[in-house]
């Protein structure tokens, strides 16, 4: 027999007082997030200008543009990620669709994830031991990409393993059971179901390689160099890097240059993180199941 | 009363002494049985009995399994199927059906043509379309979809999904087509609409048909092999495991519905 129930005042008192405690944890969280951005703009934007954004620094880098900066961040970004990106993603392919189940594999996941916790600067003195001087790159694009790349790799593995994982066993069931092989498998079935997941990892890493200065400060980045590189062989400054200076190292600087370096690096990756979720989520609306 | 025209049928595939085992753990066997080209052969038994296995033995997934040992032989057209030099065109000849139903993530169209363009037999556009056509038509579900090929699988109703998986392995042409528990998220209605499709496919190709509904073997096979806890109690004609002629107890309790 169904009956009116009374409604329970306390029930409901119960659940609204949840919803208001998850509700200002997450205001607590964006409380910094608009503060930062706020202050930005507000002292970076009278900063900003086409002459700022597009010609080189000047006088002792109090005055002039960033554009050398802003041009090798972009540099060492793509760089890295033309590294980090097929090498991680065909890592994860390995560990996820063809590693057997065991005591190695498992210690091979846990070693990449520990390695995603290692500090920037150890990634940045390998980086100097392996690539500037083993391999002879010297100071260089190169270098300092290949070490935002090493240091970017862990992430990627694991975000690309994980959403690998997340596709159904039963498609690639299917898939073996109609003599396909594990390639075929994974270039039909498990990659272009996994391509999302990969590229959440892949965003994050680009905000970092993007933010991070110790892995590029002694591997090729240079704290002033007003003309572009040639080549990847060359120095590069960096927007990172170039932050750094003007605010700590510089004498007599105008408040709003700072503010103005800062504001475009965090415009840099935020166009960067938007361009990769547009583009996600048109690839998540074609593939659902 | 034994059919004349089945049991003087060529033998497709013979298994011999077949064992599997998960680890250490015992799954089936150890199992002798023929079965007979174009015959529908069921596989009864309660969960846990060794059905599935079965079948992945036959088309070699233990391959893809690294816990799963099987011992024994498997000959297909009288060929052991270890010694078949190339695995894939050996599952091409096979095609599966799963308890549930798995429409791939791709359109019905590229559902229905994933098999020929993996197997590289795909042919001209115009080939193709006729090869996806037929077997969305054999499968009964050409009249569902033909206005949205282009749609994706795996949003169909789960019926209509099941009946993708069949013109998916029909569409690999095969010479056996393995059948597992293919009615467990179906509606009754649709579940009578894949067994009629089964008795006519049943001239051009053999079927294993593994079901834990007792009277959908009843129904559909012409022999039945009873599985119980990993080993195989009976193999008869259907017809007179039915008829309370088998020779152990057990099936007669488990067709009876005693227990199971």
């Amino acid at each position: 027999m169904f009956e009116a129930a009374p409604i329970n005042l306390q029930n409901e008192q119960v659940q609204n007082r949840f919803r208001l405690m998850f509700g200002g944890m997450m205001v607590i969280l964006i409380i910094p997030v608009v503060i930062i951005l706020a202050t930005l703009v507000i002292k970076g934007w009278p900063a900003i200008s086409w002459t700022f954004l597009f010609t080189d620094p000047t006088n002792g880098m109090t005055a002039g543009g960033i554009f050398p900066a802003l041009f090798g961040t972009i540099w060492l970004v793509v760089v890295s990620l033309l590294a980090s990106v097929p090498l991680g993603v065909a890592a994860a392919v390995y560990l996820s669709e063809y590693a057997p189940d065991n005591m190695l594999t498992r210690m091979i996941n846990l070693a990449t994830i520990n390695l995603a916790g290692v500090p920037s600067i150890v990634h940045a003195l390998f980086g100097v031991g392996a690539f500037v001087i083993f391999f002879r790159f010297g100071t260089s694009i190169l270098a300092a990409s290949l070490t935002l790349a090493i240091m970017t790799l862990p992430v990627i593995i694991v975000s690309s393993w994980e959403s690998m994982q997340a596709v159904p066993r039963a498609f690639r069931e299917a898939c073996w059971n109609m003599g396909a092989t594990r390639w075929q498998t994974i270039r039909t079935v498990v990659l272009p179901n996994a391509i999302p997941g990969i590229l959440t990892g892949v965003i994050l890493q680009v905000s970092r390689a993007a933010g991070e200065t110790a892995p590029i400060m002694f591997t090729g980045a240079a704290m002033f160099l007003p003309f572009l590189p040639n080549s990847v062989f060359d120095q590069t400054m960096a927007l990172a890097l170039h932050l750094f200076v003007v605010a700590t190292q510089v004498p007599d600087i105008p408040e709003s240059l700072p503010f103005g370096v800062a504001l475009v690096l965090v415009g840099i990756v935020l166009i960067m993180n938007t361009l990769a979720i547009w583009f996600r989520m048109r690839l998540r609306g074609k593939k659902k199941w | 009363m034994v059919n004349s025209t089945v049991s003087r049928a060529k033998i497709k595939i013979e298994v011999k002494d077949l064992s599997i085992a998960y680890g250490g753990h015992k799954a089936l066997g150890p199992v002798n049985l023929d079965i007979r080209e174009s015959e529908i052969f069921g596989v009864i038994g309660p969960a846990n009995s060794g059905k599935t296995s079965f079948l992945n033995a036959i088309n070699r997934m233990d391959m893809m399994r690294t816990n799963m040992n099987v011992t024994g032989n498997i000959r297909i057209d009288d060929i052991d199927t270890r010694n078949w030099r190339n695995v894939y065109a050996l599952r091409r000849k096979i095609g599966v059906v799963f308890p549930l139903p798995v429409g791939l993530p791709l359109s019905v169209y590229d559902n229905v043509a994933l098999a020929p363009r993996l197997a590289g037999t795909a042919g001209t556009q115009a080939q193709l379309d006729e090869l996806v056509e037929r077997c969305l038509r054999r499968a009964a579900l050409w009249d569902e979809v033909k206005d949205r090929l282009g749609h994706l699988g795996s949003l169909l109703s789960g019926g209509q999904q099941q009946r993708l998986t069949i013109a998916r392995a029909l569409s690999q042409s095969p010479e056996i087509l393995m059948l597992d528990e293919f009615s467990i998220a179906v509606d009754p209605v649709t579940t009578m609409r894949i067994e009629d499709v089964l008795k006519e496919l049943k001239s051009e190709m053999t079927i294993i048909l593994v079901t834990n509904l007792v009277q959908q073997a009843n129904r559909l096979a012409d022999r039945t092999a009873f599985f119980l806890n990993g080993e195989c109690v009976e193999i008869g004609e259907t017809e007179q495991l039915f008829n309370g002629q088998a020779k152990d107890q057990r099936t007669n309790d488990y067709i009876g519905g005693k227990f199971g």
